[in-house]
C-alpha cells in the first residue's frame, strides 16, 4: 500500500473508513497542510475510530486522542506544555504567549512551536464538548480547532446532533407518521465562535480541497483560537452513493445551504459564490436518503420550503449570489 | 525549613517545589486554598509553570492530561464533585500511562450536598489505575506529595495524594518545608523515555483503538505495573526520601501495634484521634493498637498480612461506604487477610459528611 503512494503524505491509506468518506478525505487534506510540525488532538469518532486502531495509526505527526468531549482541553495542555518546555529551552514565547488575548495580532508563519491542532467531529464539537470549547475561546488559546461536521453522530450509527438540520431523518430523530425527522435547527456554532472574538472562522465542504488548504494555512496565520467548520458527506449516515460526496458537499455551497465563508476579527472577508443559476435546495436533498421521506408528505414539502428559505436567507445575509453587491459585513461589534 | 502553615498553603508552597511545569485546577471546597495559593504563587512570579485556569474540573483533568502528554510535569488539585466530574479524564489518564499528580482533598459526595470531609470521592476512583496515598497529618501531605511526583514518574503512572478536607486543609500547623535543593536532588529533572510522549521529531500515535484482540493484555499490563509498584519504585521513592530528607515514609503508619490484640486500621488524618483513644484505652489495661493504611492503591495485601499477625480483631474504621455493602475498606482488609490469619474483622462506618470523630466514641467500639 505505502509504496504505491506517490505523494508524501502525513495520513497513511490503510484506514478503514466507508469509501467515498468526506472526513477522511477532507483529513487528508487538512494535515498536509498543516504539515509535519503539528501535534494533532483528535475526538472519539470516525476519524479517530479509523485511523488509530493500535498498531495500524495513519497519522504521520504525533497524534493523541482522549475522550470524546474534551479534546479542546487536551490541546489547551499541549500547548502549556510546549509553552513551558520552550520557555526552559530560552526560545522566546512573546508572540505566541497564550496570554496576549483578545488582541491577535497576525503573526505570520511560525517555523518553531508545533501547530495544535484540534480534530473533531460535530458531535464532539457542537454538542458535548461546546463547553470545553468555549473554553478554549475564552482563554485565547492558540489552537487551530478543525469540525468535520457530517451533521450526526455517525460512527454510533447516524443519530441526531446538535449540527443535524431541519427536516433530517437520522437513528434519533426519524421520519415516520408523525414526524418529518429532525425538527430543530442546526445549531449556529460560527456565530458563537465569532462572538466569542475568535480571530479567524471560516468554513468550506469537502468539494473544495483548495478551499480547505487556503484557509488552513491563512488561519495558521493567526494568533489566538481558530475554528473552521467544514461539511464532510457521510455515507451510510446521510444514505448517499459513495461516488456522489464531492457532488452533495458541492451543492451544500451552491444552494447557499451551508455557506463557504471567511470571517476575520469579525467581518465577513470571503464568501463562495453561488452560481448564476442557483440550484434548488431540492436538488441537494434528493442525492441523499435522509431527506426523502420530504418528498412524500405535505408536512415534508413544507419543511423542503423551510429549508429552502434557509439557503435564500444566507444568500442576502452573506451576499453569496454573483451580482450581490459586495459590502462590508460585519458580524461583531469589537469589544 | 520549619513554618507556621495552613496545610492548602504548605501543598501549594511545596508543589511549586516540585517544579511542575502545567498546572491546572478548579475551585471547590475544601481544595480551593490550594489552588488559590498556587496562582498566587505563579501572579507573584515566584513560579515557572503555566498556570492554565479552566471552567471546569473535567476540563482541569484534560489540560493536565495534554500537558504530560507533551513530557512535562503536570498537577491538579480536586475534591468530591470536582473529581467524579473528572472521573472519566482519571480513568483515560491511567490507562494512556500518564505520569501526573493530583491531590485530592478528601470530602464527601452528595447527595445530599455536603463540604465536609470524608473519603468517598477518592475511594469511588480506586479501580482507575491511580497509585493513591493518604496522610495522615500535613507533613506527610507535604512529604508525600514530593514522594508522589518521583513515584509517578518512575512507575510511569498517576498519582493522587489524598489529604483529609477542613482537617488537614484548613487547620495550622507546625511543617518543615525542604529546600529547593533538595527537592532538586531527589526529583531532578524529568526525563521520559523517546517516543513515550508527543514530540513531532517523533510522531506516535497516543489513545489508540484497541481491538478485543489487544484491550485484555493492555489492561493487565496495566494491573501488573501498578501492583509492582509497591515493592519496587514506591519502597525504592520511600528509601530514598528518608536519605535525602531525614523523614520515614511508610506503606503503613503504626502506633502500638507491636503486641496490640485490637488493632484500628483505617485511612487518613482520623489517626490522630485513634491515637488518643488507643492511649486511653491502654491506661485500661487493654492491648489496643493502630496500623492505618498510607497507600490505597496498590493495595498492600502483604504489609497487612505481616503487621496483623497475632492479632485478635481489627476495627475498620471506614471513611467511605460500597451502599449495598459495607466499608470499602474493610471488604478490601478482608480479601488481604482471606485465609492468612483468623481475625475477626468489625466492619464501622464512621464520620461521614464531616460528622465528628470523639475519641469516646473509638473508644466504645472496643
Ligand atoms: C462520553 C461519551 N458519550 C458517548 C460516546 C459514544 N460516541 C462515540 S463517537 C460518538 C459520535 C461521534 O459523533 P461526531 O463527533 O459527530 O463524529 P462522527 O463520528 O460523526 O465523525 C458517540 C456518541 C462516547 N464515546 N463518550
Ligand atoms: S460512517 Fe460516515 S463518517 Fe464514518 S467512516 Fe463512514 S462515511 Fe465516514
Ligand atoms: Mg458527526
Amino acid at each position: 500500500m505505502l509504496q504505491k503512494y506517490k505523494k508524501p503524505t502525513l495520513f497513511y491509506p490503510g484506514h478503514n473508513a466507508c469509501s467515498g468518506c468526506g472526513q477522511n478525505l477532507t483529513a487528508r487534506h487538512v494535515i498536509n497542510t498543516l504539515g509535519p510540525n503539528t501535534i494533532v488532538v483528535g475526538a472519539t469518532g470516525c476519524l479517530e475510530v479509523t485511523t488509530t486502531k493500535f498498531g495500524e495509526s495513519a497519522w504521520g505527526v504525533p497524534y493523541i486522542h482522549s475522550l470524546f468531549e474534551n479534546s479542546a482541553a487536551v490541546a489547551t495542555g499541549i500547548l502549556a506544555g510546549l509553552s513551558f518546555k520552550n520557555k526552559n529551552l530560552g526560545a522566546t514565547l512573546s508572540k505566541v504567549s497564550r496570554y496576549d488575548q483578545r488582541e491577535y495580532p497576525q503573526v505570520g508563519p511560525r517555523a518553531s512551536l508545533p501547530n495544535v491542532v484540534v480534530l473533531a467531529g460535530d458531535g464532539a464539537t457542537f454538542d458535548i464538548g461546546f463547553g470545553l470549547l468555549a473554553g478554549m475561546f475564552e482563554r485565547g488559546d492558540n489552537i487551530l480547532y478543525v469540525c468535520f461536521d457530517n451533521e450526526g453522530y455517525q460512527n454510533t450509527g447516524a443519530q441526531a446532533s446538535g449540527s443535524s438540520t431541519l427536516g433530517a431523518d437520522t437513528t434519533t430523530t426519524p421520519s415516520g407518521k408523525d414526524s418529518t425527522g429532525d425538527d430543530k435547527m442546526k445549531k449556529n456554532m460560527i456565530a458563537f465562535a465569532v462572538s466569542q472574538g475568535v480571530p479567524y472562522v471560516a468554513t468550506s465542504t469537502a468539494a473544495y480541497p483548495k478551499d480547505v488548504e487556503e484557509k488552513i494555512k491563512k488561519a495558521l496565520e493567526f494568533q489566538g483560537p481558530k475554528y473552521i467548520q467544514i461539511l464532510v458527506p457521510c455515507i451510510p449516515g446521510w444514505g448517499i452513493e459513495t461516488n456522489k460526496t464531492v457532488e452533495v458537499a458541492r451543492l451544500a455551497a451552491t444552494t447557499g445551504f451551508y455557506p463557504v465563508l471567511e470571517i476575520i476579527n469579525g467581518v465577513v472577508t470571503k464568501v463562495l459564490k453561488t452560481p448564476d443559476q442557483k440550484p434548488k435546495i431540492e436538488e441537494y436533498l434528493k442525492l441523499q436518503d435522509r431527506y426523502k421521506h420530504l418528498f412524500k408528505s405535505e408536512e415534508g414539502k413544507a419543511v423542503i420550503k423551510r429549508l429552502q428559505k434557509i439557503c435564500d436567507a444566507n444568500v442576502e445575509v452573506y451576499g453569496l449570489c454573483p451580482t450581490c453587491e459586495e459590502h462590508e459585513i460585519l458580524m461583531q461589534y469589537k469589544l | 525549613m520549619k513554618k507556621l502553615l495552613e496545610g492548602s498553603q504548605a501543598i501549594a508552597q511545596v508543589v511549586n517545589l516540585c517544579r511542575p511545569g502545567v498546572i491546572s485546577a478548579y475551585p471547590i471546597t475544601p481544595q480551593t486554598h490550594i489552588v488559590e495559593d498556587l496562582a498566587k504563587i505563579a501572579a507573584d512570579g515566584e513560579a515557572s509553570f503555566e498556570f492554565v485556569r479552566t471552567e471546569s474540573e473535567f476540563a482541569a483533568a484534560s489540560v493536565i492530561l495534554g500537558a504530560s502528554a507533551t513530557g512535562v510535569r503536570a498537577y491538579s488539585a480536586t475534591t468530591s464533585q470536582g473529581l467524579l466530574l473528572m472521573t472519566e479524564v482519571i480513568y483515560n489518564i491511567a490507562g494512556m500511562n500518564l505520569p501526573v499528580v493530583l491531590t485530592c482533598a478528601n470530602r464527601a459526595v452528595s447527595a445530599p450536598i455536603n463540604i465536609w470531609n470524608d473519603q468517598q470521592d477518592a475511594y469511588s476512583v480506586r479501580d482507575a489505575g491511580w497509585i493513591m496515598f493518604f496522610a495522615n497529618d500535613i507533613q506527610e501531605a507535604v512529604d508525600l506529595h514530593i514522594l508522589a511526583f518521583k513515584v509517578a514518574e518512575s512507575v510511569g503512572l498517576p498519582v493522587m495524594v489524598n489529604m483529609d478536607g477542613f482537617y488537614l486543609t484548613h487547620t495550622v500547623g507546625e511543617v518543615d518545608i525542604p529546600d529547593q535543593k533538595l527537592v532538586d536532588k531527589f526529583l531532578k529533572k524529568q526525563s521520559r523515555d523517546l517516543g513515550s510522549f508527543l514530540d513531532v521529531k517523533n510522531p506516535k500515535t497516543f489513545g489508540y483503538l484497541a481491538t478485543p484482540k489487544e484491550y485484555q493484555d493492555m489492561r493487565m499490563q496495566l494491573d501488573a505495573k501498578i501492583k509492582k509498584a509497591k515493592n519496587q519504585e514506591i519502597k525504592k521513592a520511600m528509601q530514598e526520601f528518608e536519605k535525602v530528607f531525614g523523614r520515614k515514609l511508610s506503606l503503613t503508619r503504626e502506633y502500638k501495634l507491636k503486641d496490640a490484640k485490637t488493632v484500628f486500621v483505617s485511612t487518613g488524618s482520623i489517626f490522630g484521634t485513634t491515637r488518643e483513644a488507643v492511649d486511653l484505652l491502654r491506661l485500661k489495661g487493654k492491648k489496643v493498637g493502630i496500623c492505618n493504611l498510607n497507600l490505597l492503591r496498590p493495595f498492600p495485601d502483604d504489609e497487612i498480612v505481616k503487621k496483623l499477625k497475632g492479632t485478635k480483631k481489627i476495627i475498620v474504621l471506614n471513611r467511605a461506604i460500597s451502599l449495598g455493602t459495607e466499608g470499602i475498606l474493610t471488604t478490601e482488609i478482608k480479601k488481604a487477610l482471606y485465609g492468612k490469619h483468623k481475625i475477626e474483622i468489625q466492619d464501622e462506618i464512621i464520620g461521614l459528611g464531616g460528622r465528628d470523630i470523639r475519641v469516646e466514641e473509638l473508644v466504645n467500639l472496643v
